[in-house]
């Protein structure tokens, strides 16, 4: 598989403000990436840079093997590009727009009314194609945007926040829309919500103030997790007379445990989490201690690991490690 | 030039959907047709339209922001700049298909003021030599207010920044030659600046068009002012990249 964007060193200044901050990564042929990052991360400056539309301070990127400063107008043809917040002409019709757009996109004009159908067909268009795209909603708008994207038929989508603004089912069928797309396409999505990139995507990178933190499969990444995972249990000291404080400073003593925090959930039953210093199961251990001190337990379970957790690890810049462990 | 064409349609398309468009052709037509019944169409004057043309000069200063003022600006404030320029056409495409688009429908809005020379035709006997040099001045002129309009609106994503800027702007060259006749002191030393401020100033080279005469010089002046201004609207459109 050869790589489709490739970005190397990317760094980009706005006056005294670093933007980006030496970037480095590629997306492969095929494959649906997820830029993930919080607000002000740095994505939509990154994106912008990967269609023309921004220059770089300094580094180099490539789509479709060509450089994106030199090459422009190759790159920008092999480019379907989403732009955050989807601009539109308000005063254009659906059908009309989408056919503007295919011919300023070199689709030649005997195939443009085909390749405008094949999209209003895509996107869930058909009923509004008469409209004017000022007085649609919302979740319209960012179809049309989405089919805008599509009209040429790219190798390369690049969608900035294809989902913000949705509400769930719109999101669950752009999701499912975007996730049909891979294979024939090559998709870099941003979004600063993980849920949503969970859906679509097989791979993520992650950028947190201009940096990257990791770019990696999904898979790989909830790998790396799994060597932290968490024990949650519910007990109670009963009448042996020890207070929360014994409780959590005893699980937090199990063979294996780096740290334990307990709270009172009322009835004298204590909700107790404890976290592995490596990849080990405390189940065992923390069940035949709790026998062994004679208090009731009513609960124990381990907790899956989420991305949720990684992400916000990772954007808060401590977790970087667990992705490159496990790669 | 495929994707020049279906870009000035798209310009032409939107204005005849969009309200202030209305507005400015109404108003000009409102403000010509005045004047040209009180200056040109009136018992015992020479059939002819030399005082209309002149105004018009001064008409259009006010007009022509009002056409261009949205071109670019309203691309810029609704973000639609990025989905324009991140398409496989030039920035030079862009501008040149902006600056035709806004042309032509200055040009339809001075069509219909053609019904002068018919009424000229029927209650008189005009001369149609200085009436067409006359048009010829219009729709140079028009060019060129139209190409610093379009100049206006690169700079600013506010619509009526980008108005009276072009307003000030034209303002200053087409009215700077004759005011600095009459305000600055005929010193030797000076003459040379006097003379080149004449020659830089729209009134200079328009007034012999509505004249019935029709000089190169004239004509080359328009044609580079426009197509300077085109050029400098395409630099800031590229300034992007080093901003």
């Amino acid at each position: 598989m050869c790589a489709m964007i490739e970005v190397e060193n990317l760094t980009k200044w706005y006056g005294n403000t670093l933007a980006v901050d030496r970037a480095t990564f590629s997306v492969e042929e095929g494959r649906i990436v997820g830029f993930l990052g919080p607000n002000g991360a740095g994505k939509s400056t990154a994106l912008r840079i990967l269609t023309g539309f921004l220059p770089a301070t300094s580094g180099q990127a490539r789509v479709n093997g060509r450089d994106v400063l030199m090459e422009s107008l190759a790159v920008r043809s092999s480019i379907g590009y989403m732009p955050e917040n989807v601009p539109l002409y308000p005063e254009m019709r659906v059908e009309e727009y989408l056919a503007f757009r295919a011919g300023l996109k070199d689709v030649p004009s005997p195939k443009r009314r085909a390749a405008v159908d094949r999209v209003l067909q895509r996107c869930w268009l058909k009923e509004v194609r008469r409209r004017l795209i000022g007085q649609l909603s919302k979740g319209f708008r960012q179809r049309v945007g989405l089919a805008e994207a599509l009209v040429a038929d790219p190798p390369v989508l690049i969608l900035d926040e294809p989902t913000i603004g949705l509400d769930p089912t719109q999101i669950e069928e752009t999701s499912k829309l975007i996730r049909s797309l891979g294979g024939k396409h090559t998709v870099l999505l941003s979004s600063h919500l993980l849920p949503q990139v969970e859906k679509a995507c097989s791979h993520v990178v992650i950028i947190a103030d201009g940096q990257i933190k990791a770019a990696d499969s999904l898979d790989e990444l909830k790998k790396g997790l799994a060597h932290r995972r968490q024990v949650v249990m519910e007990l109670r000291a009963g009448d042996t007379g020890d207070g929360p404080a014994e409780v959590g400073r005893a699980l937090g003593q199990v063979a294996g445990a780096a740290d334990a925090s307990t709270d009172e959930v009322g009835g004298g039953w204590l909700r107790a989490v404890v976290t592995p210093a490596a990849d080990a199961d405390l189940r065992e251990g923390l069940c035949a201690l709790v026998a062994q001190r004679g208090w009731q337990l009513r609960e124990i379970h381990r907790l899956a690991p989420t991305l949720d957790e990684l992400y916000a690890r990772i954007v808060a810049g401590e977790a970087v490690t667990a992705g490159k462990e496990a790669a | 030039m495929g994707k020049v064409l279906l870009l000035t349609r798209r310009e032409i398309s939107a204005y005849f959907v969009s309200p202030i468009a209305y507005v400015a052709m109404a108003l000009f037509l409102v403000i010509a047709g005045i004047f040209f019944a009180l200056a040109d169409f009136r018992p015992g004057a020479p059939a002819g339209m030399r005082s209309i043309f002149d105004i018009m000069m001064f008409i259009l200063i006010f007009i022509i922001p009002i056409v261009t003022m949205r071109s670019l600006s309203e691309e810029q404030r609704s973000g639609t700049i990025e989905t324009l320029l991140t398409a496989p056409v030039t920035d030079i495409q862009v501008v040149v298909a902006k600056f035709l688009g806004s042309w032509i429908f200055y040009l339809a809005m001075l069509a219909p003021t053609l019904i002068y020379v018919v009424l000229l035709a029927a209650f008189g006997n005009p001369e149609y030599g200085p009436v067409a040099s006359g048009y010829l001045g219009l729709v140079l002129l028009g060019a060129l207010y139209v190409s610093i309009g379009l100049l206006a609106s690169s700079l600013t994503e506010n619509q009526v920044i980008a108005a009276v800027t072009a307003f000030a702007i034209l303002i200053v060259l087409a009215m700077l030659g004759p005011w600095i006749a009459t305000v600055v002191p005929s010193r030797w030393w000076i003459i040379g600046v006097r003379a080149i401020v004449q020659q830089a100033t729209v009134r200079t080279h328009y007034q012999d068009f509505s004249q019935g005469v029709v000089d190169l010089v004239h004509v080359i002046y328009f044609v580079a002012l426009t197509a300077y201004a085109l050029f400098l609207t395409v630099k800031v459109l590229e300034s992007r990249r080093w901003r």
